[in-house]
């Protein structure tokens, strides 16, 4: 089977902040993601756990976004501008995906 | 005296505070007692519309008069200025920086909606009557602290966000949507709206209440657990002598307006309580930098139980004493 390289990029960000990366990504032409909730976690102030919990200030959300390597960049700039002072992870890995002309 | 020691004993051994005591022990004693988030946001959903409907209700069934516009009015000052002597306080009885002290102020400043709908209960079952707009008073209250404490800020040099997301956690969050829109709702239908309701947000409210009580106390519990490190002498200081500093301003607000006891008590549980639900989200959005174990601790781990064990008998008593009835 033919696979053809691409970059997933994952950033784990406060949930009120979803909004605004969200608009900030497609204000950067990056219109494929996927935003899934965070169940918990530890950090620097420890462990941490959506049960319960009425506030959305105390979670988290992942955007899973899938891109061409080239449009890499673009999207990191557009990120970094939101994430930059907010608690979160920014992660870049390399994968495989099958179909290209969706990415 | 007597009677604020009786009420408080009859506070303590009510289902609502036993509940929430279960749910902190549980928490302490590491159970795995939780609530699904959605659960919990079911039943702070039911809550908000039950108490904002009949709010609504009361105040059509009583009408409006200048005293509902003066309190709202004085809700809006007294949110805008309990953060500055909640800042003030802060920078005498502990180190914290100048955005985590704004931060913390904040919270002081607005209000907890589950403070208020368990004094509501505990005038409720004293019989104590409370007028049905102090749900719009709470309402108006959320706010304000928030551009209060981001002014503090800014006069500090440091600079807050107070873009269109900021406004929308502020003005659109969920729970004033639906505290408000029920009141309305609750306003525009009356009694003949409540008849048809009433079985749904009546009979149910405090079996949900025990329980969202309970669930409350999981997460009072489980924060003061991982966070107790952030609460040094000072903190938890403030944390227990704001609330009575607030109520005494909210007493102070109740006697100039000329409100009933219930409504005075009610006056000073928003005054005295802080908020955990929509402030802490309006702070990760404008003031990122303040440290969310602090405010969050503080609001939800030492003020909440504070207020609903001790806070909430003291404040009826006090305006039953001071204003009479």
């Amino acid at each position: 089977m033919q696979t053809h390289a691409a970059k997933r990029v994952e950033i784990t960000i406060e949930a009120p902040m979803e909004r605004t990366l969200r608009r900030a990504l497609e204000g950067a032409e990056i219109t494929g993601f996927t935003v899934l909730p965070v169940l918990g976690g530890s950090g620097r102030s420890g462990y941490w756990s959506r049960d319960g919990q009425v506030s959305r200030a105390g979670g988290m959300v992942q955007f899973v976004c899938i891109i061409r390597p080239e449009r890499l960049d673009k999207l990191l700039d557009a990120a970094f501008e939101v994430v930059e002072s907010h608690i979160g992870v920014v992660c870049v890995t390399d994968c495989q995906v099958l179909r290209a002309e969706r990415f | 005296m007597d009677s604020i020691f009786a009420l408080a004993a009859e506070n303590l051994l009510s289902p609502l505070i036993l509940f929430f005591v279960l749910g902190v022990a549980a928490s302490f004693a590491r159970s795995d007692l939780t609530f699904p988030e959605a659960a919990a946001k079911a039943m702070s959903i039911y809550l908000l519309f039950a108490i904002g409907f009949k709010g609504g209700v009361s105040v059509a069934d009583h009408g409006i008069d200048v005293t509902l516009g003066l309190t709202l009015l004085a809700g809006l000052v007294l949110s805008a200025l309990i953060p500055f002597v909640a800042f003030a306080l802060l920078r005498v009885m502990s180190r914290l920086s100048t955005v985590d002290a704004a931060a913390v102020a904040a919270h002081y400043g607005s209000i907890s909606i589950v403070t208020f709908v368990a004094s509501t209960s505990a005038l409720t079952s004293i019989g104590l009557p409370s007028d049905g707009y102090m749900v719009a008073v709470a309402a108006v209250m959320e706010a304000p602290a928030i551009l209060s404490a981001l002014w503090l800020v800014s006069r500090d040099g440091s600079k807050g966000s107070m873009d269109a997301t900021l406004w929308r956690e502020i003005l659109l969050n969920g729970s004033i949507v639906l505290l408000v829109g029920s009141f309305l709702i609750g306003g525009i239908t009356g009694n003949d709206g409540m008849a048809q309701i009433e079985a749904f947000i009546v009979p149910g409210f405090q079996g949900v209440l025990c329980l969202f009580l309970l669930d409350m106390g999981l997460v009072a519990g489980r924060g003061l657990r991982t966070s107790a490190k952030y609460l040094t002498p000072g903190l938890l200081s403030f944390g227990l002598l704001m609330p009575l500093v607030g109520s005494v301003i909210g007493l102070l607000a109740a006697l100039l307006l000329g409100l009933t006891p219930g409504s005075a008590a009610l006056l000073m549980t928003l005054s005295a309580s802080a908020s955990y639900i929509a402030v802490p989200a309006a702070m990760r959005v404008a003031l990122p930098e303040a440290n969310p174990s602090i405010y969050l601790t503080m609001s939800l781990g030492v003020t909440f139980p504070f207020n609903l064990t001790i806070g909430i008998p003291v404040y009826i008593a006090v305006a039953q004493t001071v204003i009479g009835g």
